[in-house]
This record gives structure tokens, sequence and C-alpha cells, in this order.
């Protein structure tokens, strides 16, 4: 008797505590559709009932360049290291919108979705995961707006030197973008379940995040003094590569790369196990 | 092999009362502070038997050492008044929250049916919400694709189906909603009492589709209701939660029975104690009791119950002509009938000082399910009243014979639903 009952098979079994690390990959693999029908949904869902549709992808970043562009450029009279103004700014703005809309989004994975957790159960990290592969779409849209761009300032220009070696490294670039927003964004959605003070912190900690990143002005214009802080962001090497790689402008380095790669594997190794441990009981307290 | 589904052991849940914020912080502190020298929770033990009415704790177990097994293809209803832990047992069960401890183990998939249309986008068309929601309830896509056209029938919405779902009306809304989880192919459904939308007919419909699921397809099914038209039909197996524990495991039609007989003598009873008893110098009223036909209080009543009320009073003074009236209202306050104890009395119709009981007998199978009001009046006709108006009530819980046929509606219409004889005639061609 007993031992048949040690050789019986249990697809689901759940108890109080598990261990930190242990979330079922197996388990978001096999909601793979669901996964797929939210990316879509949310990308759908963004421009339904809107007279230009999915051009909306297109204008945002345009008009938040146009906008810096007439600020900082005319108005402050910020260099943008010789390089155009518009591509520079395009260039900040694409990789700097995927960041904060997925951090935002993300952070928010708990208690947006508060109503649908529930009542009914799938692997939490599906709608995390959806909300960065969504974002990841608009992001390929948005790039085509910036290559059109580039393309323009490359042929009609000499002001655009491409490093052609190092754009090799731009899905690498992506992914970490995308690990640092989803790392990043679960840790905070985990803890705003319960401490909603958090929440407020985010929206003004992305506003700080982003003068405290090279987006609106390039890397060598900080003073020396304060050009450590900056760069201890990990998202500075990111951009900063970027531009190198596009622009043929910027501070690329890879120990700088390296060290951003870094914090992004940790964030996102601390993400998952809060990830995991709040998942379980979160609806007690949301 | 053996047959089990389901199987629970020592499940417990504990809740925290009260806002969550002030104080969050220092019990968690505390609580690691604990689990880093390897001690147990210091919270665990304040939690305390979850009993609404009684001030206590913080911390309350919602669930409490619950054990049962599901066998394979069993349908299994779980009853209990408001607040005896069902909802909470059924989160556990649909992982929508995790244990405070024990465990529980399941074969094959788990679809929990805690509300229609969970994550259903108003944007989104009919089309892209049952794909959506399907996936969302653990289908895959070609799970979905191959019972599409049947969802689709089975909600009755072909013309609007490219439509977003926010124009829907909110019948075709919940139709496609249930439509989806209905279709599931989860070896295991626990449903909550979703049933409690939409139109008899449709409740009809989703009852039915229930019942085919479990004899036909040979699923499990868990099922928790507040009608037990529902649960006696369906069900094989019933459980009775109590105050987060579980009070009873059996068969269907014994748990009904001590669910029903569990008291809820409250408003069946109007005592007044010594010095608040509605007097006169003529007359003294001690209590309004409505009794069932075996003279219990404490029960439930059903319809086919005989009801007594039993109204208690001292007549102090020689009253020529009394009449005790008792005028039956629905909750809504529309009068059943009245009727008065007048002509059952002694031919000379003169009540000498004493001990009186007059006892209204209502039959069964007279009274539909509902909650009822009655009151009573103490006067002499056309003269003059005496006490007017003392309020009692009841509840009758359970249809129990339902002459419209099997419904699966809570109950049929009507104020009444008293037993008429029918006859079917024909004319032999």
């Amino acid at each position: 008797m007993n031992k048949e009952q040690q050789q019986e098979h249990w697809d689901i079994v759940i108890e109080p505590q598990s261990s930190l690390l242990s979330i079922n990959f197996k388990e978001v693999w096999k909601y793979r559709d669901l996964l797929l029908l939210l990316v879509r949904r949310d990308f759908v869902a963004f421009y339904k009932q809107t007279i230009l549709g999915p051009l909306w992808f297109f204008i945002q970043p345009l008009l938040t360049t146009a906008m810096y562009f007439i600020i900082f450029t005319k108005v402050a009279g910020i260099k943008t290291d010789d390089t155009p103004p518009m591509l520079f700014y395009l260039a900040g703005v694409t990789c700097w919108n995927y960041f904060s809309e997925s951090l935002t989004k993300t952070a928010d994975t708990f208690i947006a979705n508060a109503s649908i957790f529930g009542k009914v159960y799938f692997p939490r990290l599906v709608i995390p995961l959806s909300i960065v592969l969504s974002n990841l779409i608009r992001l390929f849209i948005q790039f085509l707006l910036f290559l059109g761009m580039w393309l323009f300032y490359l042929f009609t220009t000499d002001m655009v030197h491409p490093h052609w070696d190092v754009m090799l490294l731009f899905p690498f670039l992506i992914l970490l973008m995308a690990a640092l927003a989803l790392g990043l964004g679960i840790i905070f959605s985990s803890l705003t379940t319960k401490y909603r003070d958090l929440r407020f912190l985010l929206t003004f900690g992305i506003q700080l995040l982003m003068f405290a990143t090279p987006v609106v002005y390039p890397l060598s214009l900080a003073s020396e003094k304060y050009k450590w802080l900056i760069v201890a962001n990990p998202f500075t090497a990111i951009i900063e590569t970027f531009r190198y790689a596009f622009l043929g402008k910027g501070d690329f380095n890879w120990l700088y790369l390296g060290y951003s790669t870094l914090v992004t594997i940790i964030i996102l190794f601390l993400g998952t196990m809060i990830f995991n441990k709040v998942e379980k009981n979160f609806m007690d307290t949301v | 092999m053996s047959d089990i589904a389901i199987e629970i052991r020592n499940l417990s849940k504990m809740y925290r009362l009260g806002e969550v914020g002030t104080g969050t912080l220092s019990h968690d502190l505390n609580r690691w502070w604990h689990k880093v020298r390897g001690k147990e929770d210091p919270f665990l033990k304040l939690g305390q038997e979850n009993k609404r009415d009684t001030a206590g704790g913080e911390y309350v177990w919602a669930l409490k050492d619950v054990n049962f097994d599901v066998k394979q293809g069993e349908v299994l209803g779980i009853i209990g008044k408001n607040g005896a832990g069902k909802s909470t047992l059924l989160k556990l069960l649909s992982r929508v929250t995790a244990p405070t401890t024990g465990t529980f183990k399941a074969k094959g998939r788990i679809a929990s049916l805690l509300e229609v249309g969970t994550g259903f986008h108003p944007e989104l068309t009919g089309r892209e919400n049952i794909f959506l929601n399907g996936a969302i309830l653990g289908m895959t896509k070609n799970e979905i694709k191959r019972k599409f056209d049947e969802i689709v029938d089975f909600a009755g919405v072909e013309r609007y189906i490219d439509t977003p779902v926010k124009r829907y009306s909110s019948g075709m809304y919940v139709r496609l909603a249930f439509g989806v989880s209905a279709h599931l192919e989860s070896e295991i459904l626990i449903v909550d009492e979703v049933l409690a939308v939409g139109d008899a007919e449709f409740q009809n419909k989703c009852l039915g589709k229930m019942k085919d699921v479990s004899n036909s397809e040979g699923r499990t099914v868990l099922f928790v209701s507040h009608n037990m038209g529902a649960v006696r039909n369906l069900c094989t197996h019933a459980l009775l939660m109590e105050h987060g524990t579980l009070k009873k495991d059996g068969h269907t039609a014994d748990i009904i029975d001590t669910y029903l007989s569990g008291g809820n003598e409250a408003d069946r009873v109007m005592e007044w104690e010594e010095n608040e008893r509605p007097s006169t110098s003529e007359i003294t009223v001690y209590s309004i009791k409505v009794f069932d036909n075996k003279q219990r209080l404490d029960t439930l009543l059903t319809t086919t119950d005989d009801l007594h009320v039993e109204i208690e009073y001292d007549v102090k003074e020689e009253i020529k002509d009394l009449r005790v009236a008792l005028n039956l209202l629905t909750s809504d306050g529309t009068n059943i009938f009245s009727s008065s104890d007048y002509g059952f009395q002694q031919d000379s119709r003169l009540r000498v000082p004493g001990r009186y009981k007059s006892i209204c007998h209502i039959p069964g199978s007279l009274l539909n399910a509902g909650v009822y009001a009655a009151t009573v009046d103490f006067d002499v006709p056309i003269t003059r009243s005496i006490i007017m108006s003392l309020p009692v009530s009841f509840t009758i819980s359970e249809l129990i014979y339902n002459q419209l046929g099997n419904t699966y509606a809570s109950k049929p219409g009507g104020v009444v639903h008293p037993f008429l004889k029918w006859e079917v005639k024909t004319e032999a061609r």
C-alpha cells in the first residue's frame, strides 16, 4: 500500500513553502499560447478605436524627440557630440521608452491584474514576460523609424560614422534592456503588493533615472566629478554602446558593458527570487 | 492504482484581520527575525477559529486542518453557510493563493471557474476574447480552435463574434464567457456559484452542461453552491463546512439534511423578556414561534414542512369575542393571506383568564421557498384593537418538490407554490 502510494504520480503538488528559485519554467512554456495572446492583446488594444491606428507608435517618439530638440538643443544649447541632434535624441528616446515602458508596466503586474490573479491560476510570470515582449514589438517598430532617419543622415550628411562591428552587439543590447526592465519590474511589483508607497517612488525614480542616464545629453558632457555616478547606472553603458555603434560617437567600453551585464544578471536573479516568494500569497495582501 | 484525483491533507489558511499597512512592517520584521533563528512564525499560533461575530485576535484561521480525498469522476458538492471557508478552500485548490500549512495533490489539470469571463478585454472582439479567455483558463490554441464553433454555438452569438465585447448585452457577455469555461478540457473542474448569473433558462443550460461534463466525460467536479436543488441534482458526494473546518463528509442527501437541520432559529422565534412583553390590562404576549411539523425550531424549513405558528399569551381579564389573527407577508410586503382563530373557539366566545396558545397550521406544499414575515394582531372584531402588528419572520430555505418538473433554477416563480392536482386527457384518434 505504502509502496503504491510512493509510486503514484501527481501532476500538481502544493505545499506552503518551496525553495526560492523554484520557478517552473516548464509550466511557463506550457502557457506559451497565453503569452502570445497577451502580447497580441496589448498590441491590438493599444490602438483600437483610434483613427491613426498603429501610426501612433511613430508619432509618440517623434513628438518627444522634437520636444527634446527644441528644449535641449535650441533653448538650453546642449551639444550632442557633433552628431545630428534629432538623431541623437531619437536614439536615446527609442531605447529609453522601451526600458521605462516595460519597467512601469511590469512593476504594476500584481496590482493591475489582481482581478484575474484572484480568480484563476496560471504561471504569474507570464504577465511580466508578455509586457516585455509586447514592448519589444513596439521597440522594433520605433527602431524602424530610427533606421529611416539614420539612413537619411548617413547619405545626406557626413555627421554619422557608424561602427559596423559594434552594431553586431545590438541584439545583445536589447536582451540587456529587456532583462533589466523585467528584473527591476518584478522586484517592484512584488514589493508594491504590500507596501504601496513604492508605487509613488517608482514614478519619481524613473524620471530621476532618466536624467542619470545619458538620454538627453552625451556622457562626454558629464563632469569628471560625477561621471562615476552616471556610469554606475547599468543603463548608461547600453545607451552609449548603441550610440557608438550607430552614430559613431559615444563612450564604448567593454568594462562598462561587462559591468552592466553583471548588474542585470544580479537584478534578474534577485527579482526572480522575490517574485517567486510573493506570487503564492500576494492575493491576501494586495 | 488508486482512483483518487485530489488528496488534501491538513490544509489550513490563516488571514490577518484589519487593515494591511500599519504594523505590517514590524510584524514582517519580527517574523523574519524568528525565521533567521530557525523558530516558528510567532503569529501563527495567534490564529483562532473563524467565527465572524466574536471579536478576537488579529489573525484568524479561515480554514483549519481540512482533510479529504476526491475520487476520479466524482461530483463533489461543498456546502456551508457564508464564512464557513468554502471560498477559501476553492481559492487554495485553484492555486490563487497558497495554504499556510498542509498540502494538496492533484492528478491532471485543474481549471477553476470562480468567475465567468476572467480576463475578457472589452476592446477585443468575441473571437479574440474566446482565445484569450481560453488560454487564461489553461487551454492551448489548438484546443480552443477545435472547440471554437461549439462555444459560439453554445453562447448563440454567431452574428456578433467579430464585434468588441463592450458592445454586447450583459446576457450575451455572460453566455459567451460561460461557453468558454464549459468547454474546458481539464480533468478537474472547480465551480463556484457562477450559476447565479443569467436568466433561469440559461442557468438550466449551464447546469445541464455541468452534468454532461461529469457523467459522460468522467471528469472530476468540485461544486460550491447555496442552491441545494442544484447540489442535490448534480452531486454524488458532499462536504459540509463550518467555521473553517470540515464538519461532515458523506452522501449528498445526508449532508444536506445535516446542513438544513443546523439551526437558524434566530428568525423563527419572537420571545420577549419579562418586562418587555407586549401587554395591556387584558393580555400579555409571551412569544410567537414558528415550528416545523416535528415541533422543532432549529431546523431549516422546507416547502413540504407543515408550519405551526404558535402564539402564547395570558388572558388576564375575561374577554368576549377575542380574535388572534395572523397576516402573512412576503419579504417585500405583499400580503399573502390573513387568518384568525375566530371561528375555532368555544361557542360562548368568552375567554376566561389563563394561559393560552393559539396555533395556526399552515399546510406543507403551499408556500414557495423564500423569506416570509408575519404579523399577529389581537383584537375584538369591529369593536376595538388590543395589541397590533407583533412581528415574526421565517425562511423557507429549500424547495423540495417542484411542480414545474426538473428545473435547475433556484425556485419556480410565484409567492406560493401549492401542490395542485393535474389531469392530462387525450382523445383517441
